[in-house]
């Protein structure tokens, strides 16, 4: 029994079985990321006002990320261009390239979620608060070490846009002199929880991604020499998926890095 | 000219489509293993939905008769069954009595396990998966690994629902509808292991609706267009879509309440909120409505996933038992295709009393009353198609025909739940409970029966036993009633749901002299309920044995034993691996049933136009 249609396109609908398949995927994936952008949307409209952090990220990254998921969607388009052509050598490097470019988003990535995670806000006895990278919070000592700046008031340190160039030093906080300390986890308030949730969720895609054109880079390569016009059409499947999780970004980075 | 007809030159065509080997793929044994537990087989992954289905739809019965008896009888033991929810749950069940907490439990897992585990596996992966390739002549899903891959997430799903009982204070207390803060707040695992239990069957949906929405686009068997498509698949195309893009959402949602119970994240968790008298210390910010919102962005929805492969399957046997074609056909396809489109925009009238505001209200509520338009088209299709035949009465006919009232019941009491100003009065009432019940349970779960006798014989080559069967059914249809009915009435006198006492501390005879209280007559149809529901039990009875009696005992009957029209009742019994020995070929549209000038009362789809009368009715023409 051979199932119609796997390879070869359909002639009154015009494409075949898996592109189909994966349209429909990508349809659901939209009301996926439709929901959490949702919530995105009611938080911030329905928070109080004043309160919603602006200019939190490290935009030099973010747009760096953005070019490199950009620069991976044209190898991956070339790699699917490659196979059609029949130079598969071309594949190879493309798909190289793609894969090299993803495990250099999920770095960038990591890189930005330790900033968040070691940036702590420190409540102070005095009334005052610090705030910034925890340098050094050895349980030996009695006291710990931040380099960043000190507030008076919380508002201070919502809206960072103008404040790019604030003055930071290095300083220590005796530990006896905090009252809270909390650091910018997905626990600290909204924005970063759908700020790691968002962003956690789509890395969770290109890492997908990645396995599926890994497998099909390495040991699913074999299938081009038995059948390349099945191979092809992986290659375009799996590219569409690609594509859809670059989109993705492409909403998310002016969402969470510019406004 | 249709496109279908005119890529498949007749001459050549089978040749070309012609599976290479598919007669050797027809013998070939593939073992235990690959052939029952890890096929890729659609009929074997349907059967595998329906009996998980079906065993999951007893064990939830089984919650129920349990929070049945809490209610009849707050804090006794229950009878034979005590000792052993004792010494499997311990402390909740401690003397054989269901605790609060465990009746919260039961309350939660029933809705989960009747409505995901249930209901949507058997209405639309079970019968979909077994007939709809038949129906449209493919050879197997498009995607038969995946189709795999969804029954496994699916049964992964229910283990874990499953095991969320055994664990330390007990499965996920929040209701079905697990309404943050109240499902972040309590202090059990139960929660994350509905979370993760949920993401597993949601995965498993979204399999399955992309495979059967690429089955029926890409598989449909040449001259099969979309007009001749039988209705069934149509419901089960929607019904596909709605999964698609309904349960993503929830998805999301489950992701964030998932971060607020683990993470410590606010999605839904308000500034100042307090927990048992003391602030929770939660960043606040969050929306207690978004996770609403985004609930029953699926939640109602879902209900049209409930709904419409009944539709389809009482409209097949109709069909097939009034031996003339459906009324309206093209009206059923455009108002199941409405019903689905509409289905999107209704989801607040759950939300009346949330204060989610006036105006936005008034737009779900004339939604609301919109949608019930197309549903009542579709039931007024089928109760005209019964006007003039000669039907035949046996026992899936007696099913459909049942449907049709119930779901009529049901569907008619949601209006004053439809509309905002009587629904602040009924909601959160028993009077609910009874209107959605009347819909999914003498509702959907009649045609689901009836679908189950209907295509029996096509799985087995054999028959249910009649007699039984229509015990089975006057059973069921009676106490149904008795079980649900009594709850409109207790509900419009104001009980409300969800109260391990049934409802105790406002009756009259605990609280004498105080306003509004419930009447001891009203109390006592707590009773009546239960052993109306013992007995629904009981009459299920003759068809657990009836149904394993007869795959071995039943009578034996040929391919096509309701002489149907549908292209699966023409397919080998039961249908070998590839189904089709011949690649069928479709001239003709669903229902032609009494065709004047015809030698027999019915004609299938895949009969040629030419054939002479005397033409056997073999599967497809070889030209």
């Amino acid at each position: 029994m051979e199932i119609p249609y796997t390879v070869e396109v359909r002639p009154d609908t015009g494409i075949y079985n898996a592109k189909l398949g994966i349209w429909l995927f990508l349809a659901s994936e939209v009301m996926l990321f439709g929901g959490l952008f949702s919530a995105y949307v009611l938080l911030r409209v329905g928070a109080e006002p004043g309160t919603w952090p602006h200019g939190w990220q490290n935009v030099a990254l973010g747009t760096t990320n953005t070019i490199v998921l950009a620069l991976s969607a044209i190898t991956t388009l070339l790699a699917w261009v490659s196979c059609k052509v029949g130079q598969f050598g071309r594949f190879k490097f493309f798909h190289a390239c793609t894969l090299l470019l993803a495990a250099t988003f999920l770095c960038i990535k990591v890189v930005e979620y330790h900033e968040h995670l070691n940036n702590y806000e420190i409540y102070l006895t005095n009334g005052q608060i610090a705030d910034g990278q925890m340098v050094e919070n050895d349980p030996k000592h009695d006291y710990l070490i931040i380099t960043g700046r000190e507030v008076t008031d919380e508002s201070a340190l919502i809206d960072l846009r103008s404040q790019k160039y604030a003055r930071e030093t290095t300083f220590q906080i005796p530990r006896s002199e905090i009252k809270v300390m909390q650091n910018y986890g997905p626990w600290h308030n909204d924005y970063l929880a759908l700020y790691f949730t968002l962003t956690g969720l789509h890395a969770l895609h290109i890492l997908a991604g990645s396995i599926v054109i890994g497998y099909l880079w390495g040991p699913g390569r074999k299938l081009w020499k038995t059948d390349p016009a099945r191979f092809t059409n992986r290659v375009e499947v799996s590219g569409l998926f690609w594509h859809f999780v670059d989109l993705i970004w492409i909403f998310l980075f002016p969402v969470l890095y510019l406004t | 000219m249709d496109a279908a007809t005119e890529q498949f030159p007749p001459s050549h065509g089978h040749e070309a489509h012609e599976p290479h080997g598919s007669h050797k793929a027809a013998h070939h044994d593939p073992g235990f293993w690959r052939g029952y537990i890890f096929s890729s087989d659609h009929k074997v992954i349907g059967i595998q939905y329906g009996m998980t289905a079906l065993l999951f739809l007893l064990f939830g019965f089984f919650l129920m008769i349990l929070m049945r008896w809490q209610i009849a009888h707050p804090g006794e033991p229950v009878p034979f069954l005590g000792p052993l929810l004792e010494k499997i749950l311990g402390q909740p069940a401690a003397g054989g009595v269901i605790s609060p907490e465990l009746y919260n439990s039961f309350g939660a897992m029933h809705g989960t396990i009747m409505v995901f585990l249930g209901i949507v596996p058997l209405a639309f992966a079970a019968f979909g998966n077994y007939v709809v390739p038949l129906m449209i002549g493919a050879p197997d899903m498009a995607f038969p690994r995946v189709n795999m891959a969804s029954y496994q997430a699916y049964f992964l799903g229910g283990v874990v629902m499953l095991v969320s009982f055994f664990i330390p204070g007990g499965a996920a207390q929040a209701g079905w509808t697990s309404y943050s803060p109240l499902a972040t707040s309590i202090p059990t695992h139960g929660q994350l292991f509905w979370i993760i239990g949920m993401v597993l069957l949601i995965t498993s949906s979204l399999l399955g609706a992309v495979n059967f929405i690429a089955t029926i686009i890409q598989l449909r068997a040449p001259g099969m267009t979309w007009m001749r498509l039988p209705f069934f698949v149509w419901a089960q195309l929607v019904t596909a879509f709605i999964l698609l893009l309904a349960f993503p959402p929830l998805e999301a949602a489950a992701i964030m309440q998932m971060m607020d119970n683990v993470a410590h994240t606010s999605f839904f968790l308000p500034t100042g909120l307090a927990v048992g008298g003391k602030l929770a210390g939660v960043s606040g910010g969050g929306s207690p409505l978004l996770w609403q919102h985004l609930f029953w962005f699926l939640g109602h929805p879902e209900v049209y996933v409930l709904i419409l492969p009944a539709m389809g399957i009482v409209c097949e046997i109709l069909a097939t038992n009034t031996r003339k074609p459906i009324w309206g056909y093209k009206s059923l396809v455009y108002s199941v295709l409405a019903i689905g489109f509409l289905s999107f925009i209704v989801w607040a009238h759950h939300m009346y009393l949330t204060g989610m505001g006036t105006e936005i209200s008034a737009f779900f509520q004339a939604t609301t009353m919109i949608i019930s338009i197309p549903s009542v088209i579709i039931l007024t299709c089928l109760l005209i198609s019964l006007w003039g035949a000669s039907i035949r009465i046996n026992t899936p006919m007696l099913f459909s025909l049942a449907f049709l009232p119930m779901f009529g019941i049901g569907g008619l009491t949601g209006l004053p739940l439809g509309f905002n100003a009587s629904d602040v009065y009924l909601h959160d009432t028993y009077y609910v409970i009874a209107h959605f019940h009347y819909v999914v349970a003498p509702g959907t779960l009649f045609a689901l029966f009836a679908g189950i006798y209907h295509w029996f014989p096509k799985i087995t080559g054999r028959k249910m036993n009649e007699f039984w069967g229509r015990a089975h059914f006057w059973g069921s249809f009676i106490f149904m009633n008795l079980v649900f009915m009594p709850m409109f009435e207790q509900g419009i006198k104001g009980m409300l749901r969800r109260m391990a006492n049934g409802g105790a501390n406002y009756s009259a005879a605990v609280v004498p002299g105080a306003i509004d209280t419930l009447p001891g007559s009203i109390m006592q149809l707590h009773t009546w309920i239960l052993w109306a529901a013992v007995a629904l039990g009981i009459a299920q009875i003759p068809f657990i044995v009836n149904f394993f009696w007869s795959i071995r005992h039943g009578e034996k009957v040929g391919d096509n034993p309701w002489q149907a029209t549908t292209l699966e009742w023409q397919a080998p019994t039961p249908p070998p691996h590839g189904n089709f020995a011949v690649p069928p070929r479709i001239y003709r549209g669903p229902y032609e049933y009494s065709v004047p000038g015809h030698d027999s009362d019915f004609t299938p789809q895949n009969e040629p136009e030419i054939a002479a009368p005397a033409m056997p009715k073999a599967p497809i023409p070889v030209h």
